[in-house]
């Protein structure tokens, strides 16, 4: 269960994390004119294609002693960043980050230009558009993101093999421990991890295409 | 905020090219002052009148130009100055209204007074929504109300704000037209209580008639003129301006010769033998001429009359007869076609039927010559 449970602390600080970064990310990538913007939108979509071991070599890479990032969290801390569970954190939002992104985008996007032009010529900024027009407006969206990325950090593998490897409590999600317990040949405990990992995946994904479908909105429908 | 005691006069020369997909780029290039008061802006769809009104309350940025208000400069491609359009205290409102479909009516006419206490803006809101008779609505979504009570209420939504120039888009397109003339009755008391410059939109004749202090008309993006109502769109210069502002009767025709000393000319119609004397216009003997008549100042008789004033009388055969309204629309053929306006009882007092023979009487000044 220790496995479980981590997992999902790990999921919750992962999507929050992508909230607070995606949104502006989002908000640029929906609204920017920059010709050159398709290039930020391949890097945003790339760990879709990239095998996860590939992510998560290079996070392993910079985290390390000798990298960037691990050079600045030992100034930091006093401790590397690889093999922790804020490692793990900090790669899981790398690997997450389109789930987030793309959802927002494409909500962002869908909101009528003229209620945003409407909101301007009341004398509202970019700032308090955001909050009172463009982000309720999106609230299907922002759901979405935030219900992918919970999901599919709660089931990714190889990128927390690579940074997190497999220790007890600290980088042992759930994904690792079925992979434990498969290997062992403990088939029985495998499958009742893996059972619950794929209800709660369903039910995730029921929540978005509920959500999406309109089952529920916070607003009557026009 | 406290309501400007004076207004500003509206002051605006700019040029903007639009490079529309595969079609040719077009180009806005306009010079024009409004005072306070409703000016109407009229023309034809794709004249330019929205892409105008965007760059006035800076959602478009014009490619060289100037726009101020009374002595304050909204924007001067020449010294770099651009206010963003939350600082212009420029009211806009949409054709297609735009309102907050999240927020409720009440939320959405607050909108704008964020810099208001929570009390003040109560008060306010209050007291425009009465103003508008819309204050039952409060609570609603705009999902749930009416297409005139939405058109209302983004009026409200605009100016309480208190701005110190309003645009209007076309406000009130597919209002029936008892419902258009009490919201252009509540428009008029606000307008002669604020006087602000207030530039309105409109295809529409009725509205023009009802709301218009001046008209600007606009045509492929260049002013073609501007002026009281009855001068701009009483004798329009140009065949679309004409056609939008009402004249059913376009006619090609040529001249015959001028008499200056009458100050009138006479056309021969098309192909045919009839004639119209007509006011002198810039035009020569043998120029090929349009002339714009109303249907509605075409009168008809069923017998040929003598002793009128009218210089022009056509003989002619009724083509068709069509119900509209309380109105009822005649065409009549004189070798061209013309399009009359009589009424059900003028019908009926003439015993005019298709195939009836009849005559056509126009007065000179009438007939007006469009380029």
């Amino acid at each position: 269960m220790d496995a479980l449970l981590l997992s999902f602390k790990l999921a919750a600080c992962v999507s929050a994390i992508l909230m607070i970064v995606g949104m502006p990310v989002a908000y640029w990538l929906a609204y920017s004119n920059w010709r050159g913007k398709f290039l930020v939108e391949s890097v945003v979509a790339l760990p879709l294609v990239l095998p996860p071991t590939v992510l998560g070599f290079y996070a392993l890479v910079a985290m390390g002693p000798r990298g960037p990032l691990g050079k600045l969290w030992i100034a930091l801390f006093g401790h590397g960043l690889a093999f922790t569970f804020a490692g793990l954190v900090f790669a899981s939002v790398l690997y997450s980050f389109p789930f987030a992104v793309q959802p927002l985008v494409v909500s962002f996007e869908s909101v009528d230009r003229k209620l945003l032009h409407a909101s301007a010529v009341l004398g509202a900024g970019s700032l308090r558009t955001f909050w009172r027009v463009i982000l309720p407006l999106s609230l299907p969206g922002a759901v979405t993101a935030v219900v992918l990325s919970f999901a599919h950090t709660l089931g990714e593998f190889g990128v927390v093999l690579m940074v997190g490897g497999n220790l007890a409590g600290v980088t042992r999600t759930v994904s690792i421990d079925i992979y434990d317990h498969v290997q062992s040949l403990e088939y029985g405990a495998a499958n009742r991890m893996a059972l619950v990992l794929m209800a709660i995946s369903f039910g995730v994904l029921g929540l978005v295409y509920a959500v999406n479908r309109r089952v529920w909105t916070p607003w009557s429908p026009k | 905020m406290v309501a400007e005691v004076k207004s500003a006069m509206l002051t605006a020369q700019i040029r903007k090219e639009l490079l529309g997909a595969g079609a040719p780029s077009f180009v806005l290039d306009v010079s024009m002052e409004v005072s306070a008061g409703i000016t109407i802006l009229f023309g034809p769809s794709g004249a330019g009148k929205s892409t105008l009104l965007d760059c006035i309350a800076g959602l478009a940025r014009p490619d060289t130009g100037r726009i101020a208000l009374g002595g304050e400069v909204l924007f001067d491609s020449a010294r770099g100055i651009e206010l963003p359009p939350q600082e212009r205290r420029v009211a806009y409102v949409f054709q297609t209204l735009a309102l907050f479909p999240h927020l409720s009516v009440e939320e959405n006419v607050a909108y704008g007074l964020n810099a208001l206490t929570e009390q003040d803006r109560r008060h306010r809101v209050r007291e425009i929504l009465s103003a508008f008779r819309v204050e039952k609505l409060c609570k609603h979504k705009p999902g749930e109300i009416s297409g005139g009570e939405k058109q209302r209420i983004a009026l409200a939504r605009s100016l309480v704000t208190e701005p110190r120039v309003l645009l209007l888009d076309e406000p009130l397109t597919g209002l029936d037209a008892e419902l258009k003339s009490a919201i252009v009755d509540d428009l008029r008391a606000w307008n002669a209580a604020k006087r602000i410059p207030i530039l309105y939109v409109t295809h529409s004749r009725e509205e023009v008639d009802a709301l218009g202090e001046r008209v600007i008309a606009l045509e492929n993006g260049r002013v073609m003129s501007s002026g009281a109502p009855m001068d701009v769109l009483g004798a329009p210069r140009r065949k679309r301006l004409a056609q939008a502002a009402g004249f059913e009767n376009l006619l090609a025709g040529t001249v015959l010769d001028l008499r200056e000393a009458d100050g009138v000319m006479r056309v021969r119609l098309g192909e045919t033998a009839s004639e119209l004397e007509v006011p002198l216009g810039f035009a020569s003997a043998g120029d090929r001429v349009r002339l714009a008549i109303r249907a509605g100042d075409v009168l008809l008789a069923n017998v040929q009359p003598r002793g009128l004033s009218a210089r022009n009388v056509l003989e002619g055969q009724i083509a068709s007869l069509e119900q509209r309204g309380t109105m009822i629309i005649a065409r009549v053929d004189c070798g061209v076609s013309f399009v009359a306006h009589v009424t059900p009882g003028a019908v009926r007092a003439l015993e005019l039927t298709a195939g009836r023979k009849v005559w056509l009487v126009l007065k000179t000044h009438s007939c007006h010559l469009v380029e």
